[in-house]
């Protein structure tokens, strides 16, 4: 909520127990959004400057987050295109004492058609993100914007900037003209790999397909729900196309993409994969397995179910305690009360059975996230 | 084969998910000079460009074809042999994939699903009465779907409307509603099969591989199952039964999750939804078994049972002659308690499609 001066208040609440209970989380999933297409206009050349001014050009034709949507918004935040450096700091940063925060940068870049413009708005927030946000806060690292649609030009952007420090994965939207098992990407994945990116796969894009099999859905919820069956052709796409047979060394993380549907895949590609194995002779070891190793999700929306007790099944059927690290999605609203953004109860002995065991909280809270992206 | 005739005789067993194929020829009683012509000139026409190489020739088991040199599912001696007898199937409902709907000229595919529903009734059910028929219907167009639906749906021959799982647009769209509102005025369920292609066939554009299609199914049935909630299509229809025929249903519990979740912050966006979605999709939805998840470990699929909390609306079914069939006495995890091995197996199909007791 706004103060009477109009800034954010400075908590999302109490904090949460994890916070009092003394555990430095890092949040892998915190929004930095572009504010306009002007903002990049100082890291853009005059050439397309002029051409987007001329053409009255004001952005990608992307609304995956549609700005009055609740969703998009926390009660207790700034909009995503209003939230700057100061209100991550007070609100999280310092506010929940986080040891690091993971910038996702959801500007859609892929959906600008002109290639040479897609690649000069990715250079041009790649440098914003360098000046603005890492620069300037140490416990912030960022992912790469990349026009991935030109594989060979995204390659290009990741040589380029690969190195800062700064930089932890390259992001991509699920919602792609291509599924990212294709061998088109493979550009990606080698420059990814040669500067110890991460990939990151994050709800939403707007590739211009239609964002189901099914056609069109003719509601944003359907679209939002909807968009965990798109994560799963990626998941399936990547194993089966052999993204890891190629790359053994690729770290992949799902963003905003929930979790709780990955062991129903799981069970399904792995008895797929005994039925079809002469689709795919590369793959040497049930896909489930692949999954495991490579893939990371993080934690909201949660998608949890009524209680506490099936969320911990879920958790179980993952059969692995690495795949989960928590974020935020801030300033988008996937909880109500702090606690929830961490709903499983932590205070091991205070609370009644059934309740996650503390390792496993540690682990989700901060040393997944701190071994995937080797912070 | 021999070694398991006693356990399966032991329960009744319905199959809801049989598939019968036309021979050469067949059709062509029951279709206008015109539409004949039409067939030998143009044959099948419909959004192309999704074809994956399947697992065997017509995706079929190896031992399905019959010696009569027809198509698997071509032959009723055969699959009188086969499946009925072997498995001593009490009913099996017939689901054609005959690309009926599939068809870009909609007069065609309404012309072509008048015959193949004849033909069912015809070489099929007339012949065999453990048998029951899905209407075909040209689904792209609501009112041509309708009308064939009025042609079939008072004959006791049929017992559901045949829709295929990726359609041109989600089918809670407003564009399907004559379909449904025939019916309900009919009783029949509404079944969706595994299958189709409009466009990209996931979310992500076009995959490589058949793995990737037939393992990445459930994409649409997702798909689909959201679009009738949030559509408001069982406000509209109360009554309306939707059938997810060849889709799994273990990727269901997680989707109740997030579309209860996602709905308690966009419920403005649908004020006409009164009640929870998970609520519309334990009441409206059934789920045919084949090709089950198999997960690891027992207890996971015990918990998926009751996550899911839907006991009374899974049904079995083989998909003879299909290469993933799913044989009566070994489909089934071995721990399921009795009583509820029993209301797969027949029970609940026969609830639902209300078949008599034989």
């Amino acid at each position: 909520m706004d103060n009477e001066d109009g800034l954010a208040s400075t908590a999302l609440g109490p904090s949460p127990d994890f916070v009092q209970a003394g555990i430095k989380a890092i949040d892998c999933d915190i929004h930095n959004e572009v504010p306009s297409l002007q903002t990049l206009f100082p890291y853009m050349s005059d050439f397309w400057c002029d051409y987007c001014n001329h053409s009255g050009f004001r952005g990608p034709d992307a609304n995956d987050y549609p700005r009055g949507a609740p969703l998009t918004t926390h009660p207790d935040a700034k909009s995503p295109w209003e939230v700057d450096l100061a209100h991550i700091r007070e609100q999280l940063l310092d506010g929940w004492n986080l040891e690091y925060g993971i910038l996702n940068c959801a500007y859609r870049v892929q959906s600008v058609h002109n290639p040479d413009l897609a690649a000069a708005i990715a250079q041009a927030i790649n440098d914003w993100q360098i000046e603005h946000w890492l620069d300037p806060e140490p416990r912030l690292r960022a992912s790469l914007v990349i026009p991935s649609q030109i594989p060979d030009l995204a390659a290009r952007e990741i040589e380029r900037v690969g190195e800062h420090p700064g930089f932890v994965q390259a992001i991509l939207p699920v919602r792609s003209r291509t599924p990212y098992g294709s061998r088109l990407y493979h550009p990606i994945y080698e420059a990814a790999v040669r500067h110890n990116l991460a990939i990151g796969i994050h709800y939403g894009g707007a590739p211009g397909n239609q964002p189901s099999p099914t056609g069109w859905p003719s509601t944003y919820l359907e679209e939002y729900s909807g968009m965990t069956q798109v994560f799963q052709a990626q998941v399936i796409s990547l194993v089966a196309e052999g993204i890891f047979d190629q790359f053994p060394e690729l770290r992949v993380v799902l963003i905003e993409s929930g979790f709780t549907w990955l062991p129903a895949v799981m069970w399904r590609i792995d008895k797929e994969w005994r039925g079809l194995r002469n689709n795919t002779p590369w793959l040497k070891r049930p896909p489930s397995e692949y999954m495991r190793k490579h893939l990371r999700f993080t934690l909201q929306p949660i998608d949890a179910p009524p209680t506490t007790k099936q969320l911990l099944q879920i958790i179980g059927q993952l059969e692995s305690d690495e795949m989960l690290m928590f974020s935020t999605d801030y300033p988008h609203w996937q909880f109500d009360t702090p606690n929830d953004a961490f709903p499983t109860p932590l205070n091991i002995g205070l609370q009644a059975a059934p309740y996650m065991p503390g390792a496993l909280a540690r682990k989700i809270l901060s040393e997944n996230a701190r071994a995937f992206y080797q912070l | 084969m021999e070694n398991t005739t006693t356990k399966r005789s032991k329960l009744p067993v319905i199959d809801c998910d049989i598939h019968n194929s036309v021979p050469p020829g067949a059709l062509s009683p029951y279709l206008s000079q015109r539409w004949q012509e039409h067939f030998k000139t143009f044959g099948l026409r419909s959004r192309i460009g999704g074809y994956y190489p399947r697992a065997l020739l017509n995706a079929a088991r190896k031992d399905a074809w019959p010696p009569s040199g027809l198509a698997p599912g071509a032959d009723l001696a055969f699959m009188q042999e086969q499946l009925l007898d072997a498995w001593n199937i009490e009913y099996g409902v017939l689901n054609p994939l005959i690309p009926v709907g599939e068809q870009l000229n909609l007069a065609y595919g309404a012309a072509l699903a008048q015959a193949v529903n004849e033909w069912q009734v015809a070489d099929w059910v007339e012949p065999e009465p453990r048998l029951r028929a899905s209407i075909v219907v040209p689904y792209e167009d609501g009112d041509l779907s309708a009308e064939e639906i009025h042609r079939c749906g008072p004959r006791p021959e049929f017992v559901q409307i045949l829709l295929i799982a990726r359609t041109k647009d989600p089918l809670g769209n407003r564009k399907y509603w004559k379909i449904y509102e025939a019916a309900v005025e009919y009783d029949l369920p509404i079944g969706i099969h595994f299958g189709g292609v409009a466009g990209p066939i996931t979310g992500a554009g076009w995959p490589s591989y058949y793995i990737e299609d037939h393992g990445g199914m459930p994409q649409a049935f997702h798909t689909q199952v959201i679009s009738y909630v949030c559509e408001g299509v069982f406000e509209r229809f109360p009554t309306l039964k939707i059938v997810l025929i060849e889709g799994g249903f273990a990727w269901l519990p997680p989707l109740l999750w997030r579309l209860d979740a996602t709905w308690t912050k966009l419920r403005s966006e649908v004020p006409e939804l009164r009640r929870k979605p998970s609520e519309y999709i334990r009441d409206h939805f059934w789920f045919s078994t084949q090709p089950m998840e198999e997960p690891p470990k027992r207890e996971y699929f015990e918990q998926l049972l009751e996550q899911m909390d839907m006991n009374d609306k899974l049904m079995f079914a083989t998909d003879y002659p299909h290469w993933d069939f799913d044989a009566p006495d070994r489909a089934l995890p071995s721990f399921l308690k009795p009583e509820l091995r029993r209301k797969i197996l027949a029970d609940n199909a026969r609830a639902l499609y209300q078949f008599e007791k034989n």
